[in-house]
């Protein structure tokens, strides 16, 4: 079992983003993790793969554990070993090699396997078959969030980590990636699954966590969450296409800009 | 016509090596996006090593061991101190790269001493013709040396698992590493390939007129190289170093002939000129791409 225990983050020494988060992620499970936009939930994921040290925030307090050993003192390297995979936001493909390079690097840590992993990958996405060669920059939104996932899947995690996969996505692909969550699942692998898309989400998880500014406010099975007046409110919305649309558009003004400064 | 033609094969010959270290500082500069001025110094470094160890061990093994150890020194520069400047100012790492070049410049020199040391290698000056073109030996040495390393280079990017980690890392450092990439060991690579290069590149160098204490100049010619085929292209580093090979050999053949009143100096200068017009034709060097901003 991978478990947050009253973890503090704090970025630059000085802003505090995550004020005590608790959480668990049972072996088997699909947990979902709810949360509007700055809530803290990519930065939660990057405490757990040891990926806050490049963005220079650092855990204050609190632990992350695997199995009942802290892990927070770990490298990314480490990490992946320990078999926990995040699949960053924005699927952040590596556009100017191939599908089969992108794969590759996924097996980084699991050489051995590669081959016979890459042939799974392409059972599991028949998209990406016969675009082997092809530079990954020129695939598709979708394809690219597949390659992601795949190139995770590549080193055989037991914990996979999604940051937003259906970010930006059409209505049917957000379906497609949805089912493929659950497909990955039934394979053996536990999910982490950050969305904003809380209709998707929480319609394939067992348990989902809401943050809001660093806190963790709710922490239900998936059909209490989805059931309960607040979250109908906030995140389903009315009428659930128009305000997810909103949504989005308002976070990518905002990550343009974070990107710019 | 032949004269044309054996000042061009003296100039690849030549650019092959610049392409050696414009290739090193290019892997540096893509793994880490530090620019490494101490490349003159390890080259220095691997050249006068060579010529401690030709007399013992014969000058091909004496190159083998040169090499290793050149780039095991500059991965040891890279850890020891580059690696705990990670994260300040860019400008700040090359600046402290200028201090290692300085500081290891003087401790090699001390081992060359007045004299002109010798790298004894086998091809010296004398020429071979074919066709009535003559060439010379080292100059045909040098551009087939580069040729297998560039080759080796190519392929370890291709198709080894590190080589495909330097190249992720490369693109997207934060990716890499939540792929389990081991970022460190992708800087100290990179480090110590262009550390070899340069030892190899020190070696054809100094096949010239020997080593003195002047010869890390010529490690400079990398600059224009690097700037004409654009910073992060390897393809542009071996077609950049290639270009102030030729350009440097033709206007040393030619100019005196065409444009005396340049002085008699010119085809030193002649690659800046080069770069400066590649520069206003396209700013990011011949194959270099304006960075693409990812939304
Ligand atoms: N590198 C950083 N330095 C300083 N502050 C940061 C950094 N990264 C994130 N933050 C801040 O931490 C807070 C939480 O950010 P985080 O990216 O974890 O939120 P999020 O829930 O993933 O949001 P989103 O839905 O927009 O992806 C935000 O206020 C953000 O501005
Ligand atoms: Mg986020």
């Amino acid at each position: 079992m991978l478990a947050v225990r009253n973890l503090e983050v704090v970025y630059n020494d000085v802003i505090l983003v995550l004020r005590g988060v608790s959480l668990d992620v049972a072996d088997g499970q699909i947990v979902a993790l709810l949360g509007a936009n700055g809530a803290g939930k990519t930065t939660l994921l990057r405490a757990i793969t040891g990926l806050l040290d490049i963005h220079d925030g650092e855990i204050t307090k609190g632990s992350v554990t695997l199995d009942g050993e802290p892990i927070h003192q770990h490298g990314p390297t480490k990490i992946v070993n320990l078999g926990i995979k995040q699949v960053l936001e924005g699927r952040r493909i590596f556009s100017e090699l191939t599908v089969d390079e992108n794969l590759r690097v996924g097996a980084h840590t699991n050489p051995r396997n590669a081959r016979q992993n890459i042939d799974r990958i392409y059972d599991l996405f028949p998209s990406l078959r016969g675009r082997e060669r092809a530079t990954a920059g020129y695939l598709s939104g979708g394809e690219q969030q597949m390659l992601a996932m795949g190139r995770a899947m590549m080193s055989e995690p037991r914990y996979l980590l999604l940051d937003e996969p259906s970010l930006g996505l059409a209505p049917l692909l957000v379906q497609q990636i949805r089912d493929l969550i659950v497909e990955i699942n039934k394979q053996g692998t536990t999910v982490l699954l950050v969305e904003q898309n809380a209709t998707m989400a929480l319609s394939i998880a067992e348990h989902g966590y809401v943050l809001e500014t660093g806190k963790v406010v709710m922490d239900s099975p998936a059909e209490e969450l989805l059931a309960d007046s607040d979250i109908r409110e906030f995140y389903l919305g009315l009428g659930a296409e128009g305000t997810t649309k909103s949504f989005r558009d308002v976070k990518h003004y905002k990550r343009r800009k974070r990107w710019l400064s | 016509m032949t004269e044309l033609i054996s000042s061009l094969l003296r100039g690849v010959g030549t650019g092959s090596v610049y392409a050696l270290l414009a290739l090193g500082f290019v892997i540096i500069y893509k793994s880490t996006r530090v620019i490494n001025f101490a490349q003159p110094a390890l080259m220095l470094a691997g050249a006068v090593l060579v010529s401690y160890l030709v007399g013992p061990l014969g000058f091909f093994v004496a190159v083998a061991v040169a090499v290793a150890a050149t780039a095991m020194l500059a991965l040891g520069l890279e850890r020891s101190v580059v690696r705990p400047m990670i994260g300040k100012p860019v400008f700040i790492i090359a600046i402290i790269t200028i201090g290692i070049d300085i500081a290891l410049r003087n401790v090699v020199n001390g081992f060359i001493g007045t004299d002109v040391r010798q790298v004894g290698s086998p091809w010296g000056l004398q020429s071979v013709r074919f066709a009535g073109v003559s060439v010379q030996e080292r100059h045909i040495a040098m551009l087939l040396t580069a040729l297998v390393i560039i080759t080796v280079l190519f392929l370890f990017f291709k198709y080894s698992r590190l080589g495909l980690a330097m190249r992720a890392t490369a693109f997207d450092q934060e990716t890499a590493l939540s792929q389990g990439v081991s970022v460190s060991t992708v800087f100290a690579l990179s480090w110590a390939i262009a550390g070899g290069m340069a030892a190899v590149a020190g070696v054809f160098v100094a096949s010239n007129a020997g080593i003195d204490q002047q010869i890390w100049i010529v490690a400079l010619k990398a600059l224009p190289a690097i700037i004409i085929g654009g910073l992060e292209s390897l393809e542009g580093a071996i077609v950049g170093g290639i270009t102030v090979g030729v350009v440097e050999s033709l206007v040393a053949t030619y100019q005196s002939d065409f444009a005396p009143w340049l002085g008699s100096n010119f085809s030193v200068v002649s690659p800046y000129v080069v770069m400066l017009i590649v520069l206003m034709v396209r700013p990011y060097g011949l194959f270099g791409t304006k960075e693409v901003q990812r939304v």
